[in-house]
């Protein structure tokens, strides 16, 4: 029954309540970060390339980026995981949620970057 | 009769199981509910990183995003996001609770009419208030989003 | 197709009863049969398909035995929810038409009977049984040796031996409805039933269930336990078994202390000499 893999289940599920718990203070915190200035203002271009240059707020975006992304593709390899059993479905499922998971961590670092740059 | 396949998928409930919650009490929908606004929440956060990402493309950019969500409907889509992620952060640490092996009562000598020790009215109470937060937070982003 | 005994007094009351119909060996689809079967306060769901089998339609299929929800053999879909037929008062379920289907994931074999074969498979795979180091199983036939238990010990894990395998859990499960390779919350329960038990000494049952499609695929819908017929509570031992994996709970079981006592054989002969 047991498959080989780098993780054991319950360590992956240890990283996913972890991870979970996490995102709520990380996110918790760049809502109240939004919410000191009204929510219109929020929003203006100048106001939010000054929240890029600020390194605690890029920190808290690229803690939630990171934390959302190992949770939530987890969470849709589980959900796949139990839709369908075969070895090439498993197989496509942990490649396939991976490869996502970095490359959304990718894209948005990038954003990250690139607006801290601006 | 030839043998049915260990494998066989014959007579399976399938996703109708996950999609039918009405039948098996609060935990049951309480287990649908995580699941949809899971994937609802990881459908939104990619959208929002790549929404986010048009601000390294100029003012205009951004700004000609900003017109394409920031209408009634992309408000009333943000409210939903508020509410399910509430649901989801509430319900999810009671889950976690759970797992490991907090208010679930202990294993005992069960009785007729035997009332399941981990279906109690913590539990219960876990996913009530779950969903009377994300009303909550739901009502609160109403006031921000629609308010005068 | 509607059927009734016309003999039956017209006063008595009577109930609908749709019945699910496919034989699997002629693979000539499914339908519903219905039939009108009088009934009093006390009549079970498995009484009426008796009746229905002894007067009606004798080609109804269905599995049963003890009558008293000791064997688990007659689990059925009554209503949409999975119940022990023998254990369903049709008067208490307070609707005119009651509809009987094969217990859900479980492979149809003729009508209401299903195929339990996986479901045996994935409780075999739990290692159902006491595994002592120092004992074997013959050790264990031959009775030369008994273990101290305290009632508190046996607490831990008697409810969760109580399982009768009627399956209804495994078919409430939404985890079992689309993954064919998950336990189910019999298999796992039984998992924490050993684990828990004192006088196991396995050092394997944890990792056993620790797999892709093991114990973390069972996200506490509580499914298993409301329809339990017994009061296992599967999900309580699961979530147990659980907190064990994530290191919350330590396993500070004291093994159960061995005594030698005089073998079953020699007993059974010295009683005989006596005698």
């Amino acid at each position: 029954m047991a498959s080989r893999t780098i993780l054991k289940e319950s360590q992956i599920m240890k990283i996913h309540y972890i991870t979970g718990i996490a995102a709520i203070f990380v996110v918790a915190l760049h809502i109240m970060m939004r919410l000191v200035v009204p929510f219109e203002q929020s929003l203006e271009y100048d106001y939010i390339i000054a929240n890029y240059k600020n390194i605690v707020y890029v920190l808290i975006l690229e803690a939630i980026l990171v934390l959302i992304s190992v949770h939530g593709f987890n969470g849709i390899r589980i959900i796949l995981l139990e839709l369908r059993q075969s070895r090439a479905w498993e197989n496509m499922v942990t490649v396939v949620t991976i490869s996502a998971m970095i490359g959304l961590i990718a894209y948005g670092t990038r954003t990250i970057i690139l607006a801290n740059g601006l | 009769m030839t043998e049915i396949e260990r494998s066989s998928r014959n007579n399976l409930e399938g996703i109708g199981g996950w999609l039918n919650p009405s039948r098996y009490g609060w935990e049951r929908i309480s287990y649908w509910f995580q699941r949809l606004t899971g994937v609802f929440l990881l459908i939104y956060f990619i959208g929002h990183v790549y929404e986010t990402s048009t601000i390294v493309n100029g003012q205009n950019a951004w700004e000609s995003f900003l017109e394409l969500t920031q209408t009634g409907w992309g408000h009333l889509f943000l409210i939903m996001v508020i509410g399910a992620s509430t649901f989801h952060s509430a319900n999810g640490i009671r889950l976690i609770f759970t797992h490991v092996g907090i208010g679930l009562g202990t294993p005992g000598r069960p009785d007729y009419p035997y009332s399941p020790a981990s279906l109690n009215y913590r539990q219960k109470s876990g996913i009530w208030i779950a969903l009377i937060l994300a009303a909550a937070a739901m009502f609160y982003g109403f006031n921000v989003l629609f308010g005068v | 197709m509607i059927m009734s005994n016309t003999a039956e007094n017209k006063n008595e009351k009577k109930i609908r009863l749709k019945v699910y119909r496919e034989n699997r060996g002629q693979d000539s689809g499914s339908h519903y049969d219905t039939f009108e079967v009088p009934y009093k306060k006390w009549t079970t769901v498995l009484d009426a398909l008796l009746y229905v089998k002894s007067y009606m339609d004798p080609s109804v299929a269905i599995r049963y035995s003890c009558r008293m929800a000791s064997c688990g053999s007659c689990g059925m879909k009554i209503n949409g929810i999975p119940k022990l037929a023998c254990y369903t008062k049709i008067s208490e379920l307070e609707t005119s038409t009651i509809e009987c289907e094969p217990l859900p994931n479980f492979p149809i074999i003729r009508d209401l009977v299903t195929d339990f074969s996986r479901f045996f498979d994935h409780h075999k795979s739990m290692h159902p049984y006491i595994e002592a180091k120092e004992s074997s199983v013959d050790d264990t036939r031959k009775g030369t040796f008994s273990f101290y238990q305290s009632p508190e010990d046996v607490d831990k894990y008697l409810q969760f031996s109580y399982c009768i395998k009627c399956g209804l859990c495994y078919s409430a499960c939404p985890t079992v409805g689309t993954d064919v390779n998950f336990p189910g919350p019999q298999a796992l329960a039984q998992q924490y039933r050993y684990f828990a038990d004192t006088r196991d000494e396995s050092a394997k049952r944890l990792d056993i269930v620790d797999d892709r499609h093991g114990i973390w695929r069972c996200h506490f819908a509580g499914s298993c336990s409301k329809v339990c017929p017994k009061g296992v509570d599967p999900a309580l031992g699961i979530q147990l078994l659980k907190s064990y994996m994530l290191g919350i709970s330590k396993n500070d079981k004291v093994p159960a202390k061995k005594i030698e006592v005089e073998s079953i054989d020699n007993r059974y002969n010295s009683s005989a000499k006596t005698e």
